[in-house]
């Protein structure tokens, strides 16, 4: 499966995925035109603040997902092939109750439309081979998105290597144990 | 890593770069992808530390910055300040000339009057007394008349303005209230008026917009090419060479970049003596080529071949042939010593506000011209004798072209179909459709644009409708590049009506072919030029410059020198096409002032259209539309 990841610690607050959702979810797909449009697009991601960082809040597109537990009409449904979550439009009747039990504050309620709008996963550029438009649009890399493994492993990996260097740094020279030696030629 | 597909010179360099892993803009571009939306839209605002502030361009967010400021007030303080950024340059670069000037004529620098003849025409149009004084005296006196332009304090017009500005153009001026009086007040008075807490009103800051465009044309453009014409002379027509095939692998390559002349002059001058240590250092000589505008100073008075324009700055360092790459002022991309550095090639900055880390540092001053020409020349030998014997990679392109089309040689032709009236067979073939219109070209070659050859293909476009092609700065080298300032080119590209004028043109100015259909009329301070052709020609008819059926193109837009420009142009009342769109697209009304409200002010327009075929088609529409209006 993939996901995107969020490295908080990257995120600058551009809003950049902002403007890109936007965009991507216009009529046009071409910014200079988008912002004519009427009704406007509505962005699907939102650049919160939260201590000294800020946070892009988007669906998560949960494995168990309380919105779609919660529809009364079977409007949410899951997309078999990437594992994400969609609305139905036509079955949407606009009560928000899937806002109102997102822990995420994921979804919003589009009052011109009358239906529950959120993150589609960008779901056709994916299936496309693009990457979503927030991922793409994101200057610092804050925005991940691969095969849900790839990006654990690349933690642990950099996990790992925090903690290597830190023994690194703090280790005496002294005498060579076997283990040390195995490590002069190449690691362990 | 995938590239773009540029011209076949440029694409060969910039696939040699990728090959031996140095980056070029292409990449450094490809980083940079996506742009910011708030940024290309204009509405982000950084003039205060309550921000910066960003205006929801689809209005889910915040409309207003935190002082309150809303889109349209800071779209147009933003483009304010990209104005003055222009209009700095080129006030800053007449500046430069005209106290090198003044240092010549007071014996402190090695320079002459190149054009007497200008310069008593410039000081007749200033008023100056002529008769039974010295050259150095009036010349002085012009100086002065320059400084005030800098200094006065009595609010009258600018004397640059009254110079050369169109008497209709400038009562109109007087009554929108922009007629300005002192460029550096009026730079002065822009940053101030942008700067937090001040002028909120977007259609204040859009006249103000207008009154740095005046500052732009008068007391940069027009103030530089009449002094630069003055010293060293006033362009007259030759063949020259164009592409980076001009570099000679055996010869010591010196490409000089920027814009000002009294530097690039000077190292001409000197590489001219120095030949015969080049020589005896094993070179067959030294081959100075032009860079940019300097370069297409060079090019249009000494026949200096157009090397590179501004996007193939950096490029041309790949051929590893260029021993010394000596640049001024303006449009030098700092990557160059980054790329230098990977051959033996010098990058020499000269100006003490422009220095690059990595570059060798000269610092030029007029007073010691002749002394650090020499240096930076012997600077170049010794890159030569590192280089010699070593690989190098010249792309074998070049093309040929007729240039030097300033307004006096383009008079001195027509004089000949018609001594007394010489502006008569123009005006007779415009009114006869033969010429159906014409179409100024200026600015840059944009990385962004540059793939799809949007000027050279607009170009073609405009010529097969008979719609003549001017053209100056690194537009000109793109023309020169593609051919079309090559006589075959009108016989290539013209529609019949074009063609059969050219070739009468060509007669009449001696030669057995006919002109070429694109003009270059000099380096980017010389849309002065072009401006004074327009003057001439409304003065002739008796009508506003905005009823000619011409207009203005910065097909491939990078450098804020182009958006003062082009609001200059703007304020005489021109059409001005713009690729890709200046960052005014977050302000309803910024968008629609200068693309619908400027024809009930001066008659001008901003044009915004990204393809060259369509943008061809809508200056067309916009010239049928200027002749109707005519009867013609």
């Amino acid at each position: 499966m993939r996901e995107v990841f969020v490295e908080i610690e990257r995120c600058t607050a551009c809003k950049s995925c902002e403007i890109a959702c936007s965009v991507q979810h216009s009529k046009s797909k071409d910014l200079f035109t988008a912002i004519l449009e009427r009704p406007a697009p509505i962005r699907r991601v939102h650049v919160e603040r939260a201590l000294n960082f800020s946070f892009p809040v988007r669906c998560m597109h949960c494995l168990d997902a309380p919105c779609m537990a919660a529809c009364p009409v079977g409007a949410m449904y899951r997309d078999q092939e990437l594992g994400s979550v969609h609305v139905n439009k036509e079955r949407c009747m606009g009560c928000w109750m899937c806002a109102m039990v997102c822990p995420f504050g994921a979804i919003t309620a589009d009052y011109v439309m009358k239906v529950a709008r959120k993150c589609d996963f960008c779901r056709k550029r994916v299936k496309e081979g693009l990457l979503p438009a927030c991922v793409e649009a994101c200057p610092t890399g804050a925005l991940r998105f691969g095969e849900t493994e790839e990006l654990v492993k690349s933690k642990r990996l950099s996990a790992a290597e925090r903690a290597a260097k830190a023994v690194a740094v703090s280790m005496e020279p002294g005498e060579m144990t076997p283990l040390e030696m195995l490590r002069t030629m190449g690691g362990v | 890593m995938a590239v773009k597909n540029f011209d076949r010179p440029t694409q060969m360099l910039v696939e040699r770069a990728a090959a031996l892993k140095i980056d070029t803009g292409v990449q450094r571009l490809e980083a940079q992808q996506p742009q910011c939306g708030f940024g290309q839209l204009g509405t982000c605002c950084r003039m205060c530390y309550m921000g910066p502030c960003r205006i929801d361009p689809f209005g889910e967010g915040a409309t207003m910055g935190v002082c309150g400021a809303t889109a349209d007030t800071i779209v147009c303080r933003n483009l304010l300040r990209e104005e003055v950024g222009g209009a700095s340059s080129h006030v800053g670069h007449a500046r430069h000339v005209v106290a090198s000037f003044k240092k010549m004529l007071e014996g402190k620098a090695p320079y002459r009057i190149a054009d007497r003849e200008k310069l008593m025409e410039v000081a007749s149009g200033l008023g100056i007394e002529t008769d039974g004084r010295s050259d150095t005296e009036i010349a002085l006196e012009v100086v002065e008349k320059a400084v005030e332009d800098v200094t006065r304090q009595d609010d009258g017009p600018m004397n640059w303005i009254r110079l050369r500005a169109p008497a209709k153009e400038m009562e109109m001026w007087r009554d929108l209230g922009i007629l300005v009086s002192n460029a550096h007040n009026e730079i002065e008075e822009a940053m101030h008026r942008t700067s937090m807490g001040n002028d909120a009103d977007p259609v204040n800051l859009l006249l103000a917009c207008l009154r740095i465009g005046l500052v732009d044309g008068y007391a940069g453009l027009h103030m530089a090419t009449d002094f630069q014409d003055i010293m060293f002379g006033t362009p007259e027509p030759r063949m020259i060479e164009a592409n980076m095939g001009v570099l000679e692998k055996e010869k010591v390559n010196i490409a000089i970049h920027g814009h000002n002349p009294v530097l690039s002059e000077k190292i001409l001058e000197w590489a001219v003596k120095l030949e015969d240590e080049a020589v005896r250092e094993g070179a067959r000589g030294i081959n100075v080529v032009g860079v940019c505008c300097t370069g297409n100073e060079l090019t249009m008075r000494h026949g200096v071949p157009m090397a590179a324009h501004n996007l193939q700055s950096e490029v041309i360092l790949l051929t590893g042939a260029v021993d010394a790459m000596i640049v001024d002022m303006q449009c030098i991309w700092p990557s160059s010593t980054r790329i230098a550095e990977c051959f033996d090639t010098r990058v020499i900055t000269t100006e003490s506000f422009v220095k690059i880390p990595g570059a060798v540092h000269v610092a030029f001053e007029p007073e010691h011209a002749d002394e650090e020409a020499q240096r930076i020349v012997r600077l170049a030998i010794e890159g030569f004798k590192e280089r010699k014997g070593k690989e190098v990679f010249i792309p074998a392109e070049k093309s040929v072209g007729l240039i030097g089309f300033s307004v006096e040689a383009i008079v001195k032709v027509l004089r000949k179909l018609n001594p007394e009236d010489p502006l008569k067979p123009l005006i007779d073939n415009i009114v006869d459709g033969n010429i159906y219109g014409a179409v100024g070209f200026a600015g840059c070659p944009s990385i962004k644009l540059r793939a799809t050859e949007m000027t050279d293909r607009m170009a073609v476009e405009l010529l097969r409708r008979n719609v003549l092609v001017v053209t100056t700065g690194c537009t000109a080298h793109i023309c020169a590049q593609a051919g079309l300032m090559d006589s075959a080119a009108t016989e290539k590209y013209c529609g019949e009506g074009l063609k059969a004028v050219l070739r009468a043109l060509g007669e009449a100015a001696g030669l057995d072919v006919p002109l070429p259909p694109v003009w270059h009329m000099g380096s980017c301070v010389d849309n002065s030029r072009i401006a004074s052709l327009l003057c001439a020609l409304a003065g002739r008819l008796d009508v506003k410059i905005s009823q000619l059926p011409v207009a203005g193109s910065a097909p491939e837009l990078v450098q804020e020198k182009a958006v003062s420009i082009g609001t200059w142009l703007l304020a005489l009342g021109l059409t001005v096409h713009i690729a890709p769109s200046p960052r005014i697209l977050g302000s309803p009304v910024a968008t629609k002032t200068l693309t619908e409200g400027l024809l009930n002010l001066t008659g001008g327009r901003a044009y915004v259209e990204l393809d060259p075929v369509k943008a061809a088609e809508g200056l067309y529409d916009h010239i049928t539309e200027k002749r109707k209006a005519l009867g013609i």
